[in-house]
């Protein structure tokens, strides 16, 4: 296409071998939408390669071809994609941890996890860096409502019986989630350092330190010494940012893996 | 000709024996593809790689021409006393409007090998049905965020401060259940044993509950167990929330104030 609408351009465009910019721009696009790169990341089906139409295979290529939209099935249960079956709920969860990573590196760039300049960097952030207040509320925000909606998620899924067979060992895995959701909220707590995350941090590793038989030594791993301080503060950030993004990612790579496995979406009732 | 698996032949062997058939290398002709004696001819062999002794005489009797079919019975009435018991017992060798003849292999039952499950289900694809809907959803997610971020700031007290400590202090609200209970239990029990075994009893949901239906009307108990749970903690955290003042007493909220920051 692209060698044709060359030859196009000297013959018909405007007779001295010259091209209008328009000619020059589409050529351009054609050789783009011909290379390699293009074609490697738009594949059959995809709505910016030429030649898409709604057809059944364009439609089941959409799904095959894509890196993210493979994660569903070409197809699924007609009862599966209404919204007031789900609700949404486990895909918004998911999402909020979407918005929560990538609002959470923004973060990080101005935050240092130490007792003396934590807090200070969270000031700052709010006063002197652009949309730096705007992105740690969303942060906060999205926090909240990731721990809602997983809540929710888990309710939906009892109240529809989608926890019973074969669906036993996802639930299993969903009520870790649910746990690993919690202690990624609770790790963030501690981050800005001010009053209110220290006296919740104390009320909570107290509890933790009621442990029976190994108490002490859970508190004292928890808080890199015998009570919360800047060693607390590094441990917390790494679990934060690290581990438990970490951990909770492979759970769900297995629980969005169960799904499907199991046979999507559980129902109708 | 291809090798027959191991398991096939065993299976063979058995289902020969329980019909009272002579079992091919059976105990008297030694181990499974052993070769059978030189003298013996190939159509005795009983050797399960060789022609069966009524096909190899049916093809000779082909060979001789359709004007003798008596010959068949009659090749075959020669063979070896082993083989002879086979071809009294085999399907009778009906010929085909060709003259072609057909011999059933085996018969294999679709349940044993693959699950079939012919219940047509009612599907639609997810591009664009179940995509589209996503995609609003989380559009509708992120205005909604970005709204509510800019409207609401997020807390941020004064910095931490271990000589000061506020009155009262409050876990993060979805412990605030768990800082109620440790008002009435001792903190090994409200803040270890039950949500431990609030935790435990949620993985063992599946494994307690053993009534297969999903239908709402088939389990009553299973769900007001679960409202009962879920409204248990609710409360516990509202109570939390909102009715708790200085000193982690009872206050009502529309009276005090709210001592609470998300």
């Amino acid at each position: 296409m692209a060698r044709r609408l060359r030859g196009n351009g000297n013959g018909s465009g405007n007779g001295n071998g010259h091209r209008t910019p328009g000619q020059r721009l589409a050529e351009v696009g054609e050789k783009v939408r011909g290379s390699q790169a293009w074609t490697s990341i738009f594949r059959p089906g995809s709505i910016f390669r030429k030649g898409y139409t709604d057809s059944p295979r364009n439609r089941s290529y959409v799904i095959m071809n894509s890196l993210l939209y493979h994660l569903h099935p070409v197809k699924v249960k007609r009862h599966a994609v209404k919204v007031s079956y789900t609700l949404c709920l486990g895909g918004l969860s998911f999402f909020l941890f979407i918005i929560l990573t990538v609002t959470g590196i923004f973060l990080m760039f101005f935050y240092r996890p130490t007792a003396v300049s934590a807090w200070n960097d969270i000031r700052t952030l709010e006063t002197s860096v652009s949309f730096g207040l705007l992105v740690r509320n969303m942060h906060r925000w999205a926090a909240h409502l990731m721990v809602l909606s997983v809540f929710l998620h888990m309710s939906r899924v009892f109240y529809h019986g989608a926890y019973k067979p074969p669906r036993e060992f996802n639930w299993v895995i969903g009520v870790v989630l649910l746990t690993l959701t919690l202690l990624l909220s609770f790790t963030g707590y501690l981050l800005p350092w001010d009053q209110l995350s220290l006296w919740a941090v104390t009320v909570g590793t107290n509890m933790m330190g009621y442990t029976p038989v190994f108490g002490t030594q859970v508190k004292f791993a928890l808080l890199g010494g015998v009570e919360i301080g800047t060693d607390t503060l590094l441990r917390w950030y790494v679990l934060h940012v690290l581990m438990l993004p970490f951990v909770i990612v492979i759970f769900m790579a297995v629980h969005f893996w169960r799904v499907r496995k199991d046979g999507g979406l559980s129902g109708p009732l | 000709m291809t090798e027959v698996p191991e398991h096939l032949l065993r299976r063979s062997k058995e289902r020969r024996a329980a019909l009272g058939l002579p079992v091919p290398g059976g105990p008297e002709a030694g181990a499974p593809g052993a070769s059978a004696p030189a003298e013996a001819s190939p159509a005795a062999a009983g050797d399960s790689e060789k022609i069966p002794p009524h096909l190899l005489a049916r093809s000779q009797a082909q060979g001789e021409g359709q004007a003798q079919p008596a010959a068949a019975t009659a090749t075959a009435g020669a063979a070896p006393a082993g083989a002879a018991t086979a071809v009294a017992t085999a399907p009778p060798q009906a010929k085909g409007p060709e003259g072609h003849t057909q011999r059933l292999l085996t018969v294999v039952k679709a349940g044993s090998i693959q699950d079939v499950r012919a219940t047509p289900t009612d599907k639609v694809h997810v591009w664009p049905h179940l995509l589209i809907g996503e995609f609003v959803a989380c559009m509708a997610m992120s205005a909604f965020l970005l709204v509510f971020s800019a409207l609401v700031n997020a807390p941020l007290l004064a910095s931490a401060n271990y000589n000061f400590t506020p009155n009262p202090s409050k876990a993060p609200w979805y412990f605030l259940g768990l800082q109620e209970l440790l008002t009435m239990f001792h903190p090994m029990v409200a803040g270890v044993t039950i949500p431990g075994i609030g935790i435990f009893a949620l993985m063992l949901a599946p494994f307690s509950d053993r009534n297969p239906s999903i239908k709402p009307e088939d389990r009553k108990f299973a769900i007001a167990l679960f409202t009962l749970f879920i409204m248990f903690w609710a409360v516990l955290v509202i109570i939390g929330c909102f009715f708790r003042g200085p000193g982690f007493n009872f206050t009502f909220p529309w009276r005090d104030g709210v001592f609470f920051d998300l």
